[in-house]
């Protein structure tokens, strides 16, 4: 790129010694004010100043480098995003075929919960650790009236917002006169389909051990959510006076046995408060880690999921999904990042080219122009 | 009618410093557009912000009221604090004025008021160089002669003293003093006055009758002392209050201009104007789709997302109205509320800049450039017709007497003062003698004919006493003066004006002494002065002076033919030349002028054309004496600012009284018209006398139009400026021309001559108007409104000094392709904006299928996503602004880094604490965990580039043209071939101008 560091104060013909002598009058007017405007660089607009001047000369040669940049970074995205290993199972029933089928009309009380079970085969073996998502469809975690829905403070483990959570939870709030804890549409709402995962082999099922925690954000889980402070660690007490949300079986001191993950601070339920941008998303389920070096996580065969169906996505025509995913440094499987860097070094390195020849036509001609003067 | 001393009209008060009071108070209540500092027709506009902020309040909106309100109020705040500041300094400058104490006769008592409570009929006291607080009629002077000098530098810029006269017949010759004035009051006076008027001069004042009298008495313009000017050279005067406050001709002057809009803010109502359509149009897009969307049970109500149970029971139709209004809410930022006070603090910045300039101080007067308001800065570098005054702003209006013609010889300078007349020096200096006689007469001619009084610089004794006694001559006119001292050189010396007798020394050392009958005043109609004398003999005798055009048909025709050579040719040397001619008279004429003369001057109706007529009749059948000539020298560098105006593609007109080859040669001396200039003459010279002009002046016009505008291929691009045309033209039209074309006679064919004239006019550089009555000259002003309408004209009157005062005319550069050139940019921006808005939209949008961005397998959410888009947009925006930066100095530097610096730390900062007065903690670590993942940097950067590339492409395919367009206008060189200017003073003018 071409620079022109030009000290304005030579181009505009000022001359250097009036600095001195301006000051001097305005020093010496102490006693008489002058009006005489300081000969100062910012006053006079001379500030020195530095003018880059892009011309097809500068530019041209940015174009080839951001696009000898971009392509690589495109194809390795590309091939990172290729490499990585995703399995996707429908499990909504929507089919009279699936399994699910008969679970399709559940309701959230049905007792005993309906469960099915599909059987999958994958065709390659999983050899990093594998998480596993679920995936809604048609569901709408960014609609206004359903983000808006909760009380930060109440999850907050502020212990006022606990029994008067915030308007903005209606109306979801309170039920029977007691307040809701957690309260608001996202809570309610959360996602409660068990699912478990079991290796298929010689008819034999071998479960295999999903990893529940490590799934939120670290300051989630550790700052943004804490359970209600009081006497005694009983979660129970603790919750005394709110009532559970009115779709969830259990309250929410029971969501899990452990008292490190129970409360609102089951990670389970600090994944879903955290709202997904678009109505097809998926949230971080369980972990699968590798246990030894030799074998693969999820070596290719035949695997089974047994799904608890409790959550009932067919009234507004949602889909519901399980993903089996490796990840790499750049996450999950996403083709777009590579084939947009692509796409875009491409575009540029073929401008470069074009306008190369286009400015080279007019450039050999200028040349030629430039002689005879 | 009204009674003097009865409490009259309004205290006066100028009301502006309400105004702060007012505009912002009303801005801080929302009530009132106008003061939100932008008033215009669209102003409503302004109201949307203002509306969406109480909006939030009624509706449930998206935006909560302090995302939209916050920005809103610090708007308002930095435009009712620049308002306010702006008002404050104008409040403290009509305090100096308003509160300023004057002496006011009251009761036969001199008591001290502010000038604010003046009182129309209060009898005012001012002393030498007091400014008037008010119009005043001047009532009594403490000198003798019952004048009294005043300077109206202030009003229109002329710095020359004014001679006013009270009104002889009511104050007494002993002088002013308070007693006296106090007698007066009880006077049972009259006044009978029009109601105000803005015109300066064109003023029929004020007649008094005295009932004692039960005579009625007319004032002129010479009696009203007008507010702003000051007094000079005069101890103190008495006057009486006429019009105050708001009805000073000042401030009705002043009213006209306060409504003052600069292009660029009528373009931004334009643009916003599409905007706000924009925004509704989404508004009511947005609303149906979401109707569309909803018509879906389980779109609008799914079991996991219910409504309350006051939204389920709101009327749809209303749900529907809220629903537009909240989308309104939602977009109400395309309207760039922030741009106002963007520009508004830019001007007003801005003007701080121009007051700073060193190069605008002047070292004489110790003043720099002072902005009155700032609304119109950047109209001032978009002005394109400079109209000047010729005297007194090109020229410095300090006159010098160079040489005279009588009876066709020519005297100059070095006429010996011991051996009188006849002798000259030196061989060079002789050009031939008239008689004796004439010569004298010519000289007393010149020592008599004019309205110049004498200041004595010691009152004591300097009379006739010391006649090297520095007496200093005032007049008018400059002209006057220098013809008194030429007079003086040649051994004719006036010694003032003592109880109507004017005294004269003579070149012999003796005192002749006249008696001045009347003077008949100079006008610029009439362009001559009479003064009727009686000589110590009882001769009666009319010497008049003026210019030639209106002398030679007043005198005997064989004597015009010697003197008008002298005075063509004193004319093309760039001399302001005069004619003197007398008359004798004897009594019997006299005694009828004389009745007629103090008729008209008692008229009451039609005092003006009964004046000019006596005027007319006994102007007439003169002989004429001789001529002089009269340098009045050029400014100093008034060259090189014509050149550069020029330069910057000004077109400048010059508006002169003078004849047109005075004017000419002046131009061609300050460059306004060059060697190589063609000029186009509408003057009556070629155009002719004959009843046939107007036919004449058609062809010229069209022969004219055909070269300038027809012949001339267009150039390709529209924003060329004239001077790269490889011809340059000036144009000269004179008074009687250009009144022709602006009314044409009764022809209708003929009423299109203006069109053409102006589409000349724009083709020219230079304009020289010549013969201009001062009326003319405020008519060529509005003829320019037409061009200017998609801008509006805007004067500006830029009193910097005596030095330059102008008018500046603001125009939009070409006005046929004027909507072009302003829309393009617009449509491009906005354009360019929502392709933006789409890449940030659609790029994280797919970036988002597979939301699990980090290494860890942990997903975002939708604050990630919007992080990400907003973090793009303000990186795009900033580079963006850091691409269109021409000029990095510090600031720059520190601006743009700076504001990415912050918004990365504010966000960081933002996100990292749990904030206890938030009801949701939203960010809370949104934008670390935005970092740790490659991809978004990877998506971020990507974004960045996609938004910044169609503006890199442009400047890249910009450079290529501009490369391409240099390598095929190589051969004619576009530099402007003229020469660069050199010292001015010493020039001589004639040969430059014998070009046509």
């Amino acid at each position: 790129m071409a620079v022109n560091y030009s000290a304005k104060e030579e181009a505009d013909g000022h001359p250097a010694g009036g600095g001195p002598g301006g000051g001097a009058a305005a020093g010496g007017g102490g006693a008489v004010k002058t009006r005489k405007p300081d000969n100062t660089a910012f006053k006079q607009q001379r500030l020195p100043a530095w003018q880059p001047i892009l011309t097809a000369g500068t530019v041209l040669p940015a174009f080839f480098i951001i696009g000898l940049i971009f392509i690589p970074i495109g194809i390795g995205i590309f091939v990172t995003s290729n490499n990585i290993r995703e399995y996707e199972i429908d499990y909504t029933g929507i089919e009279p075929s699936s399994p699910c089928n008969k679970c399709l009309n559940v309701s959230w009380d049905s007792t005993p919960p309906c469960t099915c079970t599909i059987n999958f085969t994958l065709e390659h073996s999983f050899e990093s650790n594998v998480f596993m998502y679920y995936g809604l469809s048609n569901f709408y975690q960014n609609h206004r009236r359903y983000v808006k829905s909760r009380d930060d403070s109440q999850l907050n483990g502020d212990n006022s917002s606990l029994l008067n959570p915030s308007k903005e939870c209606e109306p979801y709030r309170t039920n029977e006169d007691k307040p809701i804890a957690p309260c608001g549409a996202i809570a309610n709402s959360m996602f409660n389909d068990t699912l478990e995962l079991y290796h298929v082999e010689n008819d034999t099922r071998t479960a295999i051990p999903l990893i529940k925690k490590g799934i939120a954000w670290w300051t989630d889980k550790n700052v943004k959510f804490r359970n209600p402070t009081g006497d005694g660690n009983n979660l129970t007490a603790l919750f005394q006076g709110t009532t559970k949300p009115v779709n969830w079986p259990k309250p929410v001191y029971m969501l899990d046995s452990e008292p490190d993950n129970n409360g609102f601070i089951n990670e389970d339920f600090i994944v879903w408060m955290r709202t997904a941008a678009l109505p097809t998303f998926r949230k971080l389920y369980r972990l699968i880690e590798r246990k030894s070096n030799l074998q693969p996580t999820l070596q290719a065969g035949k695997y089974s999921l047994d799904i608890t169906y409790n959550y009932p996505v067919h009234s507004f025509d949602g889909r519901k999904r399980m993903i089996l995913s490796t990840i790499s440094w750049m996450g999950g499987k996403n083709p777009f990042l590579g084939i947009a860097y692509i796409t875009v070094g491409s575009i540029c390195f073929f401008l470069g080219v074009v306008l190369l020849i286009i400015h080279h036509k007019y450039g050999n001609r200028n040349t030629s122009a430039d002689i005879p003067n | 009618m009204y009674f003097l001393g009865k409490l009259g009209w309004c205290v006066s008060l100028l009301a502006s410093h309400c105004q702060w009071f007012k505009r912002t108070g009303a801005a801080l209540l929302f009530s009132s557009a106008r003061d939100l500092g932008f008033g215009c027709a669209c102003s409503s506009l302004r109201l949307s912000p203002v509306c969406s902020s109480c909006l939030q309040v009624i509706v449930d909106t998206p935006t909560s009221p302090v995302t939209s309100g916050l920005p809103l109020f610090f708007v308002i705040t930095v435009t009712a604090i620049k308002q306010g500041y702006e008002d404050w300094l104008r409040h403290r400058a009509d305090n100096e004025v308003n509160k300023s104490n004057v002496f006011v006769i009251e009761n036969a008592k001199q008591v001290q008021k502010e000038s604010e409570k003046i009182k129309v009929g209060d009898i005012v006291e001012v002393k030498a160089d007091e400014t008037f607080p008010c119009d005043l009629i001047f009532l009594a002077s403490s000198s003798t002669d019952g004048t009294c000098y005043v300077t109206t530098a202030s009003l229109d810029g002329e710095s020359n003293f004014k001679v006013m006269e009270m009104d002889g017949q009511h104050v007494t010759k002993a002088g002013a003093c308070a007693e006296c004035v106090c007698v007066m009051i009880n006077w049972r006076m009259l006044l009978q006055h029009p109601s105000p008027r803005p015109q300066l001069y064109l003023t029929s004042p004020p007649s008094v009758c005295s009932s004692s009298e039960s005579a009625a008495k007319s004032l002129g313009p010479e009696n009203l002392l007008l507010k702003g000017a000051t007094l000079k050279n005069t101890k103190k005067i008495y006057g009486v209050a006429v019009y105050t406050g708001m009805e000073t001709k000042m401030a009705l002057n002043y009213q006209g201009k306060s409504q003052k809009r600069s292009a660029v803010e009528k373009s931004i109502n334009a643009f916003l104007i599409v905007y706000l359509c924009i925004l509704l149009s989404k508004a009511t897009v947005c609303t149906t789709l979401k109707y569309v969307w909803q018509s879906n049970p389980f779109n609008d109500e799914p079991w996991y997302n219910e409504k309350t149970k006051k939204e389920r029971e709101t009327f749809k139709v209303l749900r529907m109205f809220t629903d537009f209004l909240s989308f309104m809410v939602l977009f109400n930022f395309i309207i760039p509320v922030s741009m106002y006070v963007t520009v508004e603090m830019q001007k007003f910045l801005g003007s701080f800049f121009i007051s700073w300039d060193k190069e605008m101080y002047d070292e004489e007067i110790k003043e720099g450039a002072l902005v009155n308001t700032s609304d119109l800065n950047e109209e001032l570098g978009q002005v394109e017709f400079v109209f000047t005054d010729k005297t007194g702003t090109l020229t410095e209006n300090s006159m010098e007497f160079i040489e005279c013609c009588i009876d066709g010889h020519k005297y100059k300078d070095c006429i010996s003062e011991v051996d009188g007349f006849s002798q000259t020096d030196g061989p060079l200096k002789y050009y031939g003698k008239a008689e004796k006689s004439r010569e004298e007469l010519f000289l007393r001619a010149l020592c008599l004919c004019h309205t110049v009084r004498i200041k004595q610089a010691d009152q004591v004794d300097g009379l006739i006493g010391h006649p090297e006694c520095k007496n200093t001559y005032i007049s008018s006119s400059p002209d006057e003066i220098a013809l008194v001292k030429g007079a003086e050189k040649y051994g004719f010396t006036f010694l003032g004006l003592e109880n109507d007798f004017m005294k004269i020394r003579n070149q012999k050392n003796e005192t002749e002494m006249y008696q001045l009958l009347h003077t008949l005043n100079f006008d610029p109609v009439r362009r001559r002065m009479s003064v009727i004398v009686r000589t110590t003999t009882g001769t009666l005798l009319l010497f008049c002076k003026g210019a030639d055009s209106s002398i030679f048909p007043r005198v005997q025709q064989e004597e015009i033919q010697q003197t008008k050579v002298h005075v063509d040719r004193n004319a093309m040397d760039g001399y302001r030349t005069l004619c003197v001619a007398f008359k004798e008279l004897t009594q019997k004429e006299y005694d009828r002028i004389d009745r007629q003369l103090n008729e008209a001057k008692m008229a009451l109706q039609d005092r003006e054309e009964k004046m000019a007529k006596v005027f007319e009749d006994t102007e007439a059948d003169m002989h004429l004496i001789g001529a002089t000539a009269v340098e009045d020298r050029l400014q100093e560098q008034s060259a090189e600012t014509i050149e550069a105006l020029h330069a910057a593609g000004m077109k400048v007109w010059v508006l002169t009284g003078d004849k047109m080859e005075t004017a000419k040669s002046t131009c061609y001396a300050c460059r306004l018209f060059q060697t190589s200039t063609e000029l186009l003459e509408l003057t009556a010279r070629v155009v002719g006398e004959s009843e046939r002009k107007e036919d004449r002046l058609h062809e010229l016009l069209m022969d004219y139009h055909k070269r300038l505008i027809q012949d001339v291929p267009k150039p390709r691009g529209s924003l060329k400026r004239s001077w790269t045309l490889s011809q340059e033209y000036g144009l000269i039209i004179d008074g009687s021309t250009l009144s022709l074309i602006l009314n044409p006679s009764q022809d209708s064919s003929s009423s299109h001559y203006k069109s053409i004239f102006l589409q000349i006019c724009l083709k020219c550089t230079a304009v020289l108007c010549c013969r201009m009555a001062p009326l003319q000259k405020a008519q060529v002003f509005p003829l320019y409104s037409p061009l200017t309408e998609a801008s509006g004209p805007c004067a500006l009157t830029c009193g910097l000094s005596d030095h330059w005062g102008m008018w500046i005319e603001g125009k939009q550069i070409n006005f046929s392709d004027n909507a072009m050139l302003q829309w393009r940019p617009f449509l491009y921006w906005t354009f360019l904006g929502a392709f933006e808005g789409l890449v940030f939209f659609f790029g994280v949008y797919f970036l988002f299928h597979n939301s699990s961005l980090e290494d860890n397998g942990k997903v975002f959410g939708n604050w990630t996503f919007g992080t990400i888009v907003f973090t793009v947009l303000v990186f795009t925006v900033t580079l963006k602004l850091a691409l269109d930066t021409r000029f990095w100095t510090w600031m720059n530097h520190f601006v743009i880094w700076g504001s990415l610096a912050f918004y990365v730390f504010f966000s960081f900062f933002w996100g990292g604490v749990i904030w206890p007065f938030l009801k949701q903690q939203r960010m809370y670590f949104v934008f670390a965990h935005m970092l740790t993942s490659v991809s978004t940097w990877l998506a971020i950067i990507l974004l960045i580039f996609i938004s910044l590339f169609p503006e890199i492409l442009l400047i890249v395919l910009k450079s290529i043209k501009e490369r391409s367009h240099q390598s095929s206008r190589k051969a004619p060189k576009s530099v402007s071939s003229r020469p660069s200017v050199t010292p001015l003073l010493l020039r001589t003018f004639s040969d430059e101008s014998n070009v046509l």
